[in-house]
C-alpha cells in the first residue's frame, strides 16, 4: 500500500509474492532477504492448526491475522493516530486479507500472518521482534472474523492496547484509545452493538511509540460479562 | 425537645414561626421533631410536633407541603381520653411504622412533664385523599407518672430485621431512655407487666437501627427550641443485643451519658435532632432530622434529609452535593469522566519541570519557576466540535474537558434531600445527558430535558450514584456506569459493584 496524501484514495496493492518469513518456530524462515540474523520465535504466538479458535474462558479472542508493522511517526495523540490510520489503510473498503498475503506500503512489502496467541493478549512486540521488524514507531493492523452462534444484541467490544488503537466491528468504528498507555483489560469499550449470526469482521489498528506493544479483545454481554461462546477464524493461505 | 425549653417563651415563638409558609425551592420544609419519613406509593410523608400532629407530604422528597394534621382524621380530633388521662392533650414528636397492612403511629401526649404518655393511632394509609384514610385511637402504650425516672415522650419504633420483633424506645431527659417490646399485631406492649429496660440517659428523641449484627441507638443531646441558641446534637452508641448495653466509641455506656457524635451544627444550620432512617433500597440510605434553626430561613426549624454513610462500623452523616466544580472519578477504574476531545497539558506542551538542583558554585540561584495557572475551557476549546460530543473516561490530568460544574436546577423537582442537578463542562453549557440507546452524550447546551437532569445520591461508602431523572424509552432507572476504563454508559444500579460508584472530587 502506498501512503496517500490527505484527501487522496489510498491504493491497496496486494501481490502474491514468495512465501513470507515465519514468526513461528514450527516453520523455518522462508523469506530469504531478511537482513538481520534469524531470531527466536515469538514465544506467545503459534501458527493456527485448526479451522477455528474458541475464545478462552474469559472471552478473549485468540486468533488474528497480523500485518507486519508499518513505520509511522509514533505520535499517540488523537489527531496523530487518526492521521496515521486514515493514511495507511482504507479499512472499511478493504477486502479480508488472508494468511501469507502481501502488500506494498511505501517501499516495503509486508505480509499478513495468521497467529493464535497462547495468552489472553496478542503480543505485537513478540510478533515483530521475531520477524526482525521494528517494534517502535509503528502501526500494526489486526483482523479476525468472530463467529457468533446467533445474533447477539446489546453486546460491547472491549479491548486493551499498548499503545493507541482504533477498532471496527463489521466496518463500523467501535472504539478507540489514544495516548501512551499499557494494555488493560476492557480499557476501551464500545457502545452497545449487535453481532450478526455467523461471521463478524473485527479490525484494529494499533500504534506504538516505543517499548512493549500488545492488545487484547473480547465481547461483553449486557451485564458486562465476557461472552465465551464465540470462535475466531482467519482465511488460510 | 427538652422539657425546660418546651415551656419557654422561645419555644412558643418557634412554634409560631413553624406555621409560616417558607418561600423556598423546597416548598415548606418547616418542621420540628420529625418522625421517620415514610414512603407510600411514591409519596413521602413525615409528621412533627404541633397542634394535632402536622403532616408534611412530598411527591419527590425534595419539595414539601403542609397537609393538615393527623388529628383531623381521628374521631374527636384529639388524643383519646385514656391517653389524656395518662399524659396530657399536647401532641408532639410522633414516629410511625408500617406493619403488615396497617400503620402504627406513636405520638407524645405530655401533660405537666414528666407526667406524659405515648399514644397509639392505627391507620391503613397515609394518603389524606384516600377513601381509606382515617386514624383509630388505640389508647396509651407507655406512660410516666411524673415521679419516676422517665418522661414518656419522643417515641421511636424499631423492627428487628433478624427476628421481626417490634420495639419502642422513648424518654426525654427526666431519667432514662427506655425500651419496651411491642406486639406486631396490635402495636401495644407485648409484655405490659414487665419493667421497661433502661438503655440511655440524659437525652431524648431516641430511635434504633440495625446493621451487620449491631444495634445502634441514636439519641439527641443538648437543648432545643431556642432557635440558633439550641445545642441539639445527635449522638449514638451500639450494642450486640437490642436491650444493650449501648456503648459509644470510647466504651462509655449511654446509661452513663455516653454517646458518639453523629451530627451537630454546621454551615447555616444549627442544632440537629430527631434522627430517622430513610432506606431507599439498593444500598441507598438517607436519614432525616430537623435543625433547630435554618439561618437562611430566618432561624426557623426545618426538616433535613441527608445521605447516611457507614465507616468503621458506625453511621456517618453524609452531605448532599453542593454546587461546585468537580472531577467525576469512577470508583471502578479510577479514570475520570471527560468530554471526548483531545486534551492539552495544563500550561501547554512542555518538558519536565525543574528538579530543584543546586546552582553551580558562584552562580546566582535560578529564579523559582512561575506557577502554571489552571486550565480554563475558554483557553483550549477552540478546536472542540461545536455539536454533540461523546463522553469517555481517561486518566485525570486536571484538564478543562475533565472538570464538571454541578449546579442545582430550579423548579425541576428533586429526590430525597436534593434538587436535580445539571452537569456541564465548567465554563461552558456543554451538558452531560443520557441517550435513548442508553449511552451518554455531551450536548452543546442544557435544555432542561429529563435526560439532562441528574440525581446524585451519596452511598454508604462516601462515593456517589448519578442517575438521569429519566432515560428516553427506558422505563427503569439507570445510573452512570463504567463499563471499562474508558467507557461510561448508563446501566441498572448494582449496589454490590463499583461500576456505578463515582467519587466526586474537588478538581
Amino acid at each position: 500500500m502506498k501512503r496517500s496524501g490527505p484527501g487522496l484514495v489510498p491504493v491497496l496493492l496486494i501481490a502474491a509474492l514468495s512465501p513470507a518469513a515465519s514468526v513461528f518456530s514450527s516453520r523455518p524462515a522462508e523469506r530469504q532477504d531478511t537482513p538481520a540474523a534469524a531470531r527466536p520465535p515469538a514465544p506467545s504466538l503459534a501458527r493456527p492448526t485448526s479451522a477455528a479458535k474458541a475464545t478462552n474462558a474469559d472471552g478473549f479472542i485468540r486468533r488474528w491475522l497480523l500485518l507486519e508493522p508499518i513505520r509511522v511517526p509514533g505520535q499517540l495523540t488523537e489527531s496523530a493516530v487518526r492521521t496515521a490510520v486514515e493514511q495507511d489503510f482504507p479499512v472499511t473498503a478493504a477486502p479480508l486479507p488472508h494468511d501469507g498475503q502481501t502488500l506494498t506500503v511505501g517501499d516495503s512489502q509486508l505480509t499478513w500472518h495468521a497467529v493464535d496467541t497462547v495468552n489472553y493478549n496478542v503480543n505485537l512486540y513478540h510478533f515483530a521482534y521475531a520477524l526482525n521488524q521494528p517494534t517502535s514507531n509503528v502501526l500494526f493492523w489486526a483482523v479476525t472474523v468472530v463467529n457468533a452462534p446467533r445474533q447477539m444484541s446489546g453486546v460491547r467490544l472491549a479491548i486493551g492496547s499498548n499503545a493507541a488503537s482504533v477498532w471496527w466491528v463489521n466496518d463500523r468504528e467501535a472504539t478507540a484509545l489514544y495516548n501512551d498507555r499499557q494494555t488493560v483489560i476492557d480499557d476501551g469499550v464500545s457502545k452497545r452493538l449487535t453481532l450478526n449470526q455467523g461471521a463478524n469482521v473485527i479490525r484494529a489498528a494499533i500504534v506504538n511509540a516505543g517499548g512493549a506493544t500488545d492488545f487484547c479483545a473480547r465481547f461483553l454481554d449486557e451485564q458486562d460479562r465476557p461472552i465465551t461462546m464465540l470462535s475466531a477464524t482467519v482465511t488460510a493461505r | 425537645m427538652s422539657l425546660v425549653s418546651r415551656f419557654s417563651p422561645v419555644a412558643v415563638a418557634t412554634a409560631c414561626v413553624l406555621v409560616v409558609p417558607l418561600a423556598a425551592l423546597d416548598g415548606e420544609p418547616g418542621l420540628h421533631d420529625p418522625s421517620t419519613v415514610i414512603v407510600e406509593n411514591g409519596k413521602y410523608y413525615v409528621y412533627g410536633t404541633g397542634g394535632g400532629l402536622p403532616i408534611s407530604i412530598s411527591d419527590d422528597g425534595w419539595t414539601w407541603r403542609r397537609a393538615g394534621s393527623v388529628m383531623q382524621a381521628l374521631a374527636g380530633g384529639k388524643p383519646g381520653p385514656e391517653v389524656i388521662a395518662r399524659g396530657g392533650n399536647n401532641t408532639w414528636a410522633p414516629d410511625l411504622m408500617r406493619i403488615g397492612g396497617q400503620y402504627f403511629l406513636y405520638y407524645s401526649a405530655p401533660g405537666t412533664q414528666p407526667k406524659s404518655a405515648i399514644g397509639l393511632l392505627v391507620g391503613k394509609t397515609l394518603n389524606p385523599e384516600s377513601p381509606d384514610y382515617r386514624w383509630e385511637d388505640a389508647g396509651p402504650v407507655v406512660w410516666s407518672d411524673g415521679v419516676e425516672d422517665s418522661n414518656a415522650i419522643d417515641p421511636g419504633v424499631f423492627r428487628d430485621p433478624t427476628n421481626g420483633r417490634l420495639w419502642l424506645t422513648y424518654g426525654s431527659y427526666f431519667g432514662y431512655i427506655r425500651l419496651v417490646e411491642l406486639n406486631p399485631t396490635t402495636g401495644k406492649r407485648l409484655y405490659p407487666e414487665r419493667q421497661p429496660v433502661n438503655i440511655a440517659i440524659n437525652s431524648e428523641a431516641s430511635i434504633m437501627i440495625f446493621r451487620d449484627g449491631w444495634y445502634y441507638l441514636l439519641v439527641t443531646h443538648g437543648s432545643c427550641c431556642q432557635g440558633a441558641n439550641s445545642s441539639y446534637n445527635i449522638r449514638m452508641g451500639r450494642a450486640k443485643k437490642v436491650t444493650g448495653p449501648f456503648l459509644d466509641n470510647m466504651g462509655i455506656d449511654m446509661r452513663q451519658g455516653g454517646g458518639k457524635l453523629f451530627l451537630g451544627s454546621g454551615g447555616r444550620l444549627v442544632g440537629a435532632g430527631h434522627f430517622g432512617l430513610l432506606d431507599l433500597g439498593d444500598g441507598v440510605q438517607k436519614f432525616s432530622c430537623h435543625f433547630e434553626a435554618d439561618l437562611d430561613r430566618g432561624g426557623a426549624s426545618v426538616l433535613e434529609i441527608r445521605p447516611l454513610l457507614w465507616r468503621d462500623g458506625w453511621p456517618v452523616a453524609g452531605e448532599n452535593v453542593k454546587a461546585g466544580i468537580y472531577a467525576i472519578e469512577s470508583a471502578r477504574t479510577g479514570t475520570a469522566l471527560e468530554l471526548a476531545v483531545q486534551g492539552i497539558p495544563v500550561g501547554g506542551p512542555r518538558g519536565r519541570g525543574g528538579r530543584g538542583g543546586a546552582a553551580a558554585p558562584g552562580a546566582a540561584p535560578p529564579p523559582p519557576p512561575a506557577p502554571i495557572p489552571p486550565q480554563e475551557a475558554s483557553q483550549v476549546s477552540a478546536n472542540w466540535p461545536a455539536g454533540a460530543v461523546a463522553a469517555r473516561m481517561a486518566a485525570y490530568m486536571v484538564q478543562a474537558q475533565q472538570q464538571w460544574a454541578i449546579r442545582p436546577v430550579a423548579n425541576a423537582g428533586g429526590y430525597p434531600g436534593s434538587p436535580f442537578f445539571k452537569i456541564t463542562i465548567a465554563g461552558t453549557d456543554r451538558t452531560l445527558a443520557a441517550t435513548e440507546d442508553r449511552e451518554l452524550i455531551v450536548l452543546p447546551a442544557f435544555t432542561g430535558a429529563p435526560e439532562q437532569l441528574w440525581r446524585i445520591d451519596q452511598l454508604a461508602d462516601g462515593s456517589y450514584r448519578l442517575m438521569p431523572k429519566a432515560v428516553p424509552n427506558s422505563p427503569e432507572g439507570l445510573a452512570l456506569s463504567a463499563v471499562g476504563s474508558s467507557m461510561p454508559t448508563v446501566a441498572r444500579f448494582n449496589p454490590d459493584s463499583d461500576r456505578q460508584r463515582w467519587n466526586i472530587r474537588t478538581p
